[in-house]
């Protein structure tokens, strides 16, 4: 192939991502599972890089769990998401970025929508003066947290205090990448590298030095689902799910999963958890689990944060041994102490899984 | 081990590379019927046997079509050639002749 058409064909599979000015909207999940890493992405964000990240105490959940649990009408969430960009266009941004993969791929759904339904829009619009007093807005460009934590990944490489590098062996540390599947499998051109070469996570784990796992099962949902998970009746096709992807990876043993969305982290964790103490079965080294980290966690570890001040004692699966390949300095008495120095109550032990 | 009230379901993963592709040959050959089947049960909803263990000529034929051959033996198992499926088959296929010829193709080691 002649390389200039192959780095076209590969440009149309790029989305924009303005360097600066951002209006953030939390998860409502991920604070509940892996608390650090949104104020992570801030501190790196704003007192490492110097960008402008505004958020506001005023935003809510964007309705994506009830809606995907088809609990709320669609008209119920869109007026939900058309006040979030009018909290954004009131405070005087345009570029709109949010932590949570199903928030985006909603947010995706819902302009979409809006394209192709105008009349809807123009309902919507009027929900939201009735209901709050809002003007309507849109925002210019819509990105995912990870998006820019890719677009910095080699300003945070230069940061970098330590690589995805294996110091025992001087081996580059071995990563699964798990995208979210409402990150680019709904609309392939809304994420980077589309929907068949999903590159965000990938960018991320070559700027920091690790080598990327490719076993067959990559591509497959972690096993959340929505209603496949929370009807409890269903939980064992989510555990299934899971169970396919470990079983697929576990001959390339490898020594990390790093992930993009809130749900992805949490289920491909604590179902190990579950595999380990229903059947007996393990993934890691020497009975371990293999680490299910969030990507703010992974630049955290690089750019040399305090492991426990980055919530990695939140994870079931333990993460010393990744710590100590990657030769990161911890104190495990700290481990389950608060910010102020409290003891929080170490988890009762695990039977199988270490 | 602990019991959280759900576990890991069986897997409906269907290799087909394990069809054997011979074996369905000969049977196509002295039972060409085995191809017309178009799986609306029929059988299985008249069948005596099958109101008390479990007995289904459309799952067996299901089941060689995915290479899990043992399986569709074990359906056929309890059959009495009572005959009752080939009154009801709307594809008019000699039912009772296919499953003999199942047995009989697919027994054989």
């Amino acid at each position: 192939m002649i390389y200039e058409g192959k780095q076209k064909i590969w440009s149309d599979y790029q989305k924009d991502i303005p360097d600066d000015h951002y209006f953030y909207v939390r998860s409502c999940i991920r604070q509940s599972f892996f608390p650090a890493s949104e104020a992570t992405f801030l501190d790196i964000t704003r007192n490492r890089l110097g960008k402008d990240i505004f958020e506001t105490e005023h935003h809510t959940t964007c309705g994506g769990i009830a809606y995907h649990s088809d609990t709320i009408p669609q008209e119920t969430v869109m007026t939900i998401i058309a006040r979030q960009f009018a909290l954004m266009a009131k405070h005087g941004y345009e570029n709109y970025v949010c932590s949570c993969i199903t928030s985006f791929g909603l947010y995706c759904e819902t302009l979409e929508t809006w394209r192709e339904f105008p009349e809807l829009e123009a309902k919507i619009r009027e929900n939201l003066w009735k209901s709050c007093k809002l003007e309507f807005a849109k925002p210019k460009f819509l990105i995912h947290a990870s998006d820019l934590i890719y677009k910095y990944r080699n300003q945070i490489a230069a940061q970098a205090v330590r690589k995805l590098v294996n110091v025992h062996t001087g081996e580059p540390l071995k990563v699964v990448e798990h995208i979210g599947c409402h990150y680019s499998k709904m609309f392939p051109s809304k994420g980077v590298g589309g929907a068949e070469y999903p590159y965000v996570l990938v960018g991320m784990i070559e700027a920091w030095g690790g080598e990327i796992v490719d076993y067959p099962e990559r591509r497959h949902c972690c096993g959340f689902g929505f209603r496949q998970y929370f009807i409890k009746g269903n939980r064992g096709y989510s555990l299934s799910n899971t169970h396919k992807k470990f079983e697929s990876m576990e001959p390339f043993k490898p020594d990390l999963i790093i992930t993009n969305c809130p749900g992805c982290p949490y289920f491909l964790d604590r179902w190990q958890y579950v595999i380990a103490e229903s059947t007996g079965k393990t993934y890691g080294q020497d009975g371990h689990g293999i680490p299910a980290l969030t990507y703010e966690e992974v630049a955290g570890l690089v750019m040399g944060y305090d492991p426990w001040d980055l919530g990695l004692q939140t994870h079931q699966v333990g993460v010393e041994p990744l710590l100590d390949k990657m030769w990161v300095e911890y104190d495990p008495a700290k481990k389950f102490l608060g910010k102020n120095g409290k003891d929080l109550g170490a988890p009762a032990p695990c039977a199988c899984l270490k | 081990m602990v019991d959280f009230g759900f576990g890991l379901v069986p897997s409906s993963r269907i290799n087909l590379d394990l069809f054997d592709k011979d074996k369905y040959r000969e049977l196509v050959k002295i039972e060409p019927d085995a191809r017309i089947c178009m799986a609306c049960g029929s059988c299985t909803a008249v069948c005596t046997a099958g109101k008390f263990v479990h007995t289904s000529l459309r799952e067996a034929i299901e089941d060689i079509l995915n290479a899990k051959n043992d399986k569709a033996l074990e359906s056929l198992q309890a059959c009495q050639l009572c005959g009752k499926c080939s009154m009801v088959c709307p594809r008019g296929i000699n039912t009772r002749h296919l499953i003999l010829s199942i047995n009989k193709v697919y027994s054989a080691k």
